[in-house]
């Protein structure tokens, strides 16, 4: 006599989402090769390009700011990294092969102590979550927990001198990006801010999100985030950082100047010229939600603006 | 005869396939992040498509000889305007949520929305008199007239396309040039009818006519 059994006794709830027995896995195998360090957040040096990934453990968490974070998924699946690719959904998968271990960043220009740091370096420094909006200027929006340090805490140990008026940033540039071979940009991807407002309190170094370090696809293993500007002002993967007297050019305004400005601010009220900036489809949501002044963060960055007319600086 | 209908079943099906696809992932939430953006983007696409498929009818025919093309060109035409109108609805619905007042600043002020519902608009009058019943009342020749307007669809539609992305031109570029491609093709077509036409030729040589008698309009 046959019995059926039924197919199993696992009720929905206790399977382990896919992302996180992958992470699991990560930690054993990172675990097997003896390099747990990676998992305090001081990084490994593999000598393959493996993607380097792992949890950050003692950073301050942030407080929740009454607006759901957008699924680590999504976040981590849906990325403009036109260094290897222009799809959104390519780099998830091609930036895997990116050398995160070693990586310098190189800080010079008008300072008073240029230094390169490893990326062991700024993993030390002391970390902070900071959940943040990131519009991007195509009209989609989300928000991260993102892990990392203010921009003028890096400052501090390079001493900009006076004639630091600029920051520029510039993002890095391997065999293992296959974007780079089209002349779809002015590579390598530079961006810039004015001095005050890379100095500003919002301004993040950033080395992780979600809790664990940046996946590749999303700027490992540092990156920028400027949370009052489109997304494409928080260059991804840094390999320098440069304090100049002069406005930087960005890669997206040499691209196309009448459409990406230097201060690229995010603001309703200047469309981009060929569509509007008025509202964002927030990733998860189905119903579009209106685009905030600076993101809404104007209460804290709108004094930097102070008699400017945005519509010419935009 | 059958066999005929069959193959016209099959490429229904076939066409079918993207909103099949589409509805495939939707129910198995592997649209993506921004799933109303892939929607957009995929029935946008194949709009495209069955629209360039449509006008490759008539180069092929006469390349191939293979008349029975023009049976199901009318059915890919049709579904060329059936992925426009999701396309649109997409847009209308999911995107702008009937906001008519942002809706008509689009038109206006953005000129890849402008190109792409010039598109539609074009594509339209297409879809509604492709019965064989409107053939009849419209007569061939003036239906013929009507339905070049299929070239400013497909113009317009490229253009679109190549308007809206922000830098990467590469895919639409490829679209552009496979329409030139198309649209250069039926210029010894032209030509040779043209020929044909001109009372100095008429005069001359008008038995040596291998085009099969349009026994159904052409265009």
């Amino acid at each position: 006599m046959l019995t059926i059994r039924p197919p199993s006794d696992i009720v929905p709830s206790e399977i382990t989402p896919r992302e996180q027995y992958l992470t699991r896995r990560e930690f054993i195998a990172h675990a097997a090769m003896g390099s747990a360090a990676a998992l305090i957040g001081t990084g490994i040096g593999t000598a393959q390009a493996e993607q380097v990934s792992g949890r950050i453990e003692g950073y301050r968490a942030a407080a929740p700011i009454g607006e759901e974070a957008t699924p680590f998924k999504d976040a981590s699946s849906y990325n403009n990294y036109y260094e290897f690719s222009t799809d959104k959904y390519s780099p998830a998968g091609m930036a895997g092969r990116l050398k995160t271990r070693p990586w310098q960043v190189q800080v010079d220009g008008e300072v008073a102590k240029p230094r390169t740091f490893g990326i062991e370096d700024l993993l030390k420094l002391p970390q902070q979550e900071r959940i943040y909006r990131m519009r991007c200027v195509e009209g989609w929006s989300m928000v991260i927990p993102w892990i990392g340090f203010e921009f003028s805490q890096l400052a501090q140990l390079v001493q900009p001198t006076a004639n630091a008026k600029y920051v520029e940033f510039i993002t890095a540039q391997q065999d293992t990006m296959p974007g780079i071979r089209m002349s779809i940009l002015d590579w390598p991807y530079a961006e810039g801010l004015r001095i005050d407002e890379a100095m500003h309190p919002l301004t993040l170094l950033t080395v992780g999100m979600y809790g664990q370090l940046l996946p590749n696809q999303n700027g490992a293993p540092v990156r920028l985030v400027v949370p009052w500007k489109y997304g494409f002002k928080s260059a991804k993967s840094l390999v320098r950082i440069r304090f100049t007297s002069k406005q930087p050019g960005t890669a997206w305004n040499k691209a196309a100047a009448n459409e990406y400005g230097f201060y690229s601010n995010v603001n309703p009220q200047v469309d981009h010229p060929r569509w509007s900036q008025a509202t964002e489809r927030r990733i998860g949501e189905f119903r579009k939600r209106p685009t905030l002044m600076f993101n809404g963060y104007a209460d804290q960055v709108a004094g930097l603006y102070t008699g400017m007319d945005l519509n010419k600086n935009f | 005869m059958k066999a005929l209908s069959y193959a016209k079943a099959l490429v229904f099906l076939l066409c079918l396939g993207p909103l099949a696809r589409l509805i495939a992932l939707g129910l198995m939430e592997e649209l993506g992040a921004n799933p109303i953006e892939v929607v957009t983007r995929s029935t946008g696409t194949w709009a495209m498509v069955f629209l360039w498929i449509a006008l490759a009818v008539t180069p092929l025919r006469h390349w191939t000889g293979w008349h029975v093309l023009l049976d199901v060109r009318r059915m890919i035409g049709l579904f060329s305007a059936f992925y426009a109108l999701l396309h649109l609805t997409t847009y209308l619905w999911l995107d702008q949520f009937f906001d008519w007042v942002a809706i008509g600043h689009d038109i206006l002020k953005r000129p890849f929305i402008t190109l792409g519902m010039g598109a539609i608009v074009l594509m339209l009058p297409l879809a509604i008199t492709s019965t064989d019943r409107m053939v009849r009342a419209l007569g061939a020749r003036r239906w013929v007239a009507l339905h070049k307007l299929t070239y400013a669809a497909a113009v317009l539609a490229a253009c679109h396309y190549l308007w809206l992305v922000k830098r990467d031109l590469s895919q639409p570029l490829i679209y552009a040039v496979v329409l030139l491609l198309l649209l250069l093709a039926r210029l010894p077509l032209y030509l040779k009818r043209r020929a044909r036409r001109s009372p100095a030729r008429r005069a001359g040589a008008a038995a040596g006519s291998t085009v099969r008698p349009a026994t159904r309009p052409v265009a």
